[in-house]
């Protein structure tokens, strides 16, 4: 689904963070641009 | 070696409204951009009174008029379900609100950097005179108060920045320093203020009955830096706070991790008392005027009136074992650390079950787990959702994992061992402390048996890692000074035992020579 697409990842602390998502999107083949977490409280 | 515990804690909001207006990081930022926003017009009609302040559920529950649980048998949304007979003053603290703070605000300036206005220092000296805590002789320090004139000058020259009472300027915090940008009279309004509400919450644990003049050593924890311009975080607040409230035995540090610095504190404090380096330890944080009014513009276009309108503040007190208070496991501390990564499974991991295990307890064997308390009628309507229940369900699953509970017990996992988020959104104000006061009521009454306090923090909010950071520790039920003095008493046996097998052993050689 997401082979050759290219992701933002934008995770949450309290949530997934940025990482623990890039980790999986990786294995689909699409290509990564930036990564961060971010704090919602 | 004594064991450390948690003796009292007190917690403490304070109202400010026009502080929020004036001062919150949203209010400032929307005005940088644009002075006439349709924002900042709408704010006035969305701020609420002190006493609707008083009377919201979640404020009662953070000063320990209500228990968490408690919050389950009101109506939601509590804004609209105000408490009946809700008391300014609780069990475990008390509600000010902001022209008094302000009056402490001005009490607590060490450099004559504070300056009121004549009419509202004699409107604020009486209310002070009538407050439980503070005597003729600390109101002197509100002095009489200067013209008008003196300050709209200071303020109208941008050396100063003006303080408001129902959006009028009724004072104005001066510039420390005329270039130096870590003394601007911005900075210094905030630390001001972080500086008097940390003195309210240490004076708090006073009149709940504790003595705080021997109080040996304060750590702050907030997440306010003071400094000037060759030493931005120079800190100690610490000792600052414990000046400000009388502590004359006390020395202190600030420790800082965003906002898991107040269980990094705790577990620094109670490390202190059980190696015996001293007796008795305060930890405490001031509130942060920047998060004030943080989600403003979700609640104003969501309808919700302006909840986040508190700074909050605590103190809790650890001391050496009284035979009764909930004591602090250091053996049982979690903490995540630079290379437990990221994955959810790795941070609960990190900060519940690596902890349980070394104690071979399974997570169902911890009452409560106090983790991000924050209140989600704050946090849903700003699309942050229920934190503390997101983080109970993440526990419940590794829980499921482990084998510790079944698939199909993760809500009732969440229910039971969980509790409804309840503290303001003050960064670190809500991560993990606030439970402490509520779990030192019902460890004494037996209630509860153990409780995890776990804090986390941000830390790539300060662009110096990507990291973020957790740690965490368990509370448990005093078993009594009984047990302490049984094991005495074993170790005297064992020295008896000892003494009479080498009195056998000499009797032994004697018969020999």
């Amino acid at each position: 689904m997401l082979k050759g697409k290219k992701v933002a990842i934008i995770g949450d602390r309290d949530g997934i963070p940025g990482p623990a998502i890039e980790e999986c999107i990786k294995t689909t083949g699409a290509e990564v641009l930036m990564t961060t977490t971010e704090c919602f409280v | 070696m004594t064991l450390p515990v948690v003796k009292g804690a007190s917690y403490i909001l304070v109202q400010a409204p026009s502080t929020l207006f004036q001062y919150g990081s949203t209010q400032t930022q929307t005005r940088q951009k644009d002075p006439n926003a349709e924002y900042l017009k709408q704010i006035p009609g969305h701020l609420r009174s002190f006493e609707a302040c008083v009377g919201y559920a979640p404020n009662q529950a953070y000063i320990g008029n209500l228990l968490p649980d408690e919050l389950g048998n009101i109506a939601e949304p509590w804004y609209d379900n105000p408490v009946a007979d809700a008391s300014r003053f609780g069990a475990q603290g008390e509600i000010m609100p902001e022209d008094e703070f302000l009056g402490l605000v001005k009490m607590y300036d060490s450099f004559d950097l504070v300056k009121l206005t004549q009419e509202f220092t004699e409107l604020v000296k009486a209310k002070l005179k009538i407050h439980p805590i503070f005597k003729d002789k600390d109101l002197k320090a509100l002095s009489e108060g200067v013209e008008f004139n003196e300050i709209d000058e200071l303020v109208n020259k941008h050396v100063a920045d003006g303080l408001y009472f129902e959006h009028k300027l009724i004072g104005c915090v001066k510039q420390a320093h005329d270039t130096d940008p870590n003394l601007n009279a911005h900075v210094m309004l905030e630390n001001s203020m972080t500086k008097a509400s940390g003195i309210l919450a240490l004076l708090n644990l006073g009149r709940l009955g504790y003595d705080i003049t021997d109080i040996e050593y304060v750590i702050e924890a907030s997440e306010e830096a003071c400094g000037d311009v060759n030493q931005r975080g120079g800190g100690n607040f610490a000792k600052a706070m414990a000046e400000g409230a009388g502590c004359v035995n006390a020395s202190g540090c600030d420790v800082r991790s965003f906002c898991a610095a107040p269980a990094h504190a705790l577990i620094n404090a109670a490390s202190l008392v059980k190696a015996g380096v001293y007796q008795k330890v305060a930890v405490i944080a001031g509130g942060a005027v920047a998060k004030l009014g943080m989600n403003g513009k979700d609640h104003i276009a969501k309808g919700v009136p302006l909840l986040e309108d508190c700074l909050g503040a605590f103190a809790i007190l650890i001391t050496a074992n009284d035979g009764e208070s909930p004591i602090i496991r250091t053996d049982l501390v979690g903490r995540h650390t630079v290379g437990t990564g990221s994955s959810p499974q790795a941070v609960i991991t990190s900060l519940v079950t690596d902890p349980l295990d070394r104690g071979n307890l399974k997570i169902t064997d911890i009452d409560r787990y106090s983790v991000e308390m924050q209140n989600p009628e704050i946090t849903k309507p700003a699309g942050a959702g229920n934190v503390p229940e997101a983080n109970y369900k993440m526990i419940a699953a590794l829980g499921v994992k482990r084998g510790d509970l079944e698939r199909a017990e993760i809500m009732n996992f969440v229910e039971k061992h969980g509790m409804p988020g309840y503290a303001p959104t003050q960064g670190h104000i809500p991560s993990g402390v606030p439970f402490i006061g509520p779990a030192l009521k019902l460890m004494k009454a037996g209630q509860i048996q153990r409780a995890m306090i776990i804090g986390k923090g941000s830390l790539f909010l300060g662009r110096m890692t990507n990291l973020f950071d957790g740690t965490s520790f368990v509370m448990e039920r005093n078993a009594g000074i009984i047990e302490e003095a049984a094991a005495g008493q074993d170790d005297t046996a064992l020295k008896t035992m000892v003494a009479d097998a080498m009195r056998q052993l000499a009797e032994i050689l004697l018969k020999e020579d």
